[in-house]
């Protein structure tokens, strides 16, 4: 199995990320998927797509649940079969896990995978209740802890213990919003200076305004194949040579680190095991910027730096856009937006595009290996998945 | 304090209790009899040899800040009460519990501080209308 194709990729669509203010969640989602068939001319939909894997948070935000079967409905595959994964904001990279397992299992030969979330109708504080839900609800949620609030604990506990500063946060602010800006799809698509970021207003000491991701609405989807099939749908297929998924406590307090993501270290190792790969053979990666300390944390957990030097590698430039290993070159969930049952397949999406050569203005030379770290909640799960140009 | 076992082992340990032992103003935990892994919360299978036999144990209320954060942007019932302070105190056994940190200076939180526990016991109008604890300076 060691670094074979799990599953191909032979297309992909995003929607528009930002405050979609004339439509649901469901048109976003055919959006994404009239974008991915029409990639795909010799992928006949009705016919060759044989299930739907869905990832969507909450019900809460459009108060619509079951909503698997309406969006086979929407995107005209009805009678195609469809499932909803959930596991807070990983649940489309549990989608895309689902879609994997669900081919290599050989029941399928080609099924669409797939996320969305309608989040802007609602205002900041529901927003923040109904995110919160994917916290602990009897220790952390009833004595008023929030998301940022969560990562905000994180923050601190790594500048205590690493020296970490408020000013390399922000330069991971900076960097995403650069390359939101070269992003049409991207929510906010516009530079900030490090002195907007710092001067921006507490949302939960020390993380503020834009150390924080959007709130965002926005769909994403992707075709997979069994890898022998890919060639007949496209001539540039990307194959998924590396699935990882960790678990661990809902809460925060009960883990053994707060300055480490075990969930991510445990789906990292996977993966790369899986892919017979280093870090250092990574050339590009999506990670999940809910927060600006999460992507710090992730450059450790994920092996591109040492624990402890997340900090450093960000002030050397390193996942710049023009550094050895440029990250969230999309944008992030910081500058292209998160919502967050769309945003793991909305990873896959931007390096679905980087290896296929079609990223234009943000196009990093020469990448062969993309990876996707996926994180749910404070990270009780998380996902990470490598992929390589075919 | 830890070794106060409750007399009655008949007790569920449940969240639900849990907070009816905060109530009366105890933080308590179960011991698994088995293992002597301590369970905040508490849970009735021991998680790490998943024996049912546990006693109930009264926890010291001091512990040590081991970090913190004020949070400013806050759901809709605590809206009320932002800014507020909330962190994680690690207490004997190195058991951790989360909480609202009240009584204190923003400027004065630091990682590392001794804080105590403190128990609110008025019923909350909200669901599922459980006491609080909350930490504040000793």
């Amino acid at each position: 199995m060691k670094g074979k194709p799990l599953a191909a990729v032979v297309s992909a669509g995003l929607s528009k990320f930002g405050k979609m203010e004339d439509f649901c969640g469901r048109e976003l989602f055919a959006q994404a998927a009239s974008e991915a068939f029409e990639r795909c001319p010799n992928l006949n939909p009705k016919k060759d797509v044989k299930a739907l894997f869905i990832g969507m948070m909450s019900e809460s935000f459009e108060h619509q649940g079951h909503s698997a079967p309406m969006l086979s409905d929407w995107t005209g595959l009805l009678p195609t079969p469809a499932i909803r994964t959930e596991i807070a904001c990983a649940s489309s990279a549990a989608a895309l896990r689902t879609g994997i397992f669900s081919i290599l299992s050989g029941i399928y030969d080609i099924v669409l995978v797939g996320g969305f979330e309608k989040m802007t109708k609602r205002s900041t504080a529901e927003t923040t209740e109904i995110l919160g839900m994917a916290a602990d609800y009897p220790f952390e949620q009833w004595n008023g802890i929030t998301f940022p609030g969560l990562f905000a604990l994180m923050a601190t506990a790594h500048m205590h213990k690493y020296g970490t500063t408020e000013q390399q946060l922000g330069l991971i602010a900076v960097k995403n919003h650069y390359n939101g800006s070269l992003n049409p799809k991207a929510h906010i698509q516009k530079e900030v200076s490090l002195e907007t970021v710092m001067a921006s207003r507490m949302v939960a000491k020390p993380l503020k305004l834009y150390d924080c991701s959007l709130i965002s609405d926005g769909a994403s989807c992707a075709v997979l194949t069994k890898p022998e099939l890919a060639k007949q749908y496209t001539d540039c297929p990307v194959y998924i040579i590396g699935s990882g998924h960790g678990s661990d406590t809902l809460g925060l307090y009960q883990r053994e680190s707060l300055t480490s993501i075990k969930a991510t270290r445990n789906a990292a190792k996977e993966a790369y095991n899986m892919a017979n790969l280093k870090p250092t053979d990574i050339d590009m990666a999506e990670v999940h910027d809910c927060f600006t300390i999460a992507e710090l944390i992730a450059y450790e957990d994920l092996g591109f730096c040492p624990p402890g030097e997340g900090g450093k590698f960000i002030e050397k430039g390193t996942p710049t856009l023009e550094g050895d290993l440029p990250v969230n070159t999309s944008g992030g969930l910081k500058s292209k937006g998160h919502p967050v049952g769309a945003t793991g397949i909305a990873q896959l999406y931007e390096i679905y595009l980087q290896l296929t050569r079609q990223a234009e203005k943000r196009q990093v030379e020469g990448c062969n290996i993309g990876l996707a770290q996926n994180l749910g909640g404070s990270g009780a799960s998380c996902l990470v998945h490598i992929f390589r140009r075919g | 304090m830890e070794g106060t076992i409750h007399e009655s082992e008949t007790l569920p340990f449940t969240i639900e209790q849990f907070f009816k032992f905060i109530k009366e103003k105890k933080l308590m935990t179960a011991r698994c009899i088995h293992c002597g892994t301590l369970h905040l919360p508490p849970r009735p299978v021991c998680s790490n040899c998943y024996s049912k036999e546990l006693s109930w144990t009264q926890l010291e209320t001091k512990g040590k800040l081991v970090t913190y954060t004020v949070i400013h942007i806050a759901p809709e019932q605590f809206q009320k009460n932002a800014p507020y302070a909330y962190g994680i105190l690690e207490l004997e056994n190195r058991l951790r519990i989360p909480g609202m940190i009240k009584n204190i200076e923003h400027e004065k939180l630091k990682v590392g501080i001794e804080l105590e526990v403190d128990f609110d016991i008025e019923p909350s109008l909200n669901w599922p209308q459980w006491p609080r604890y909350f930490f504040r300076p000793p």
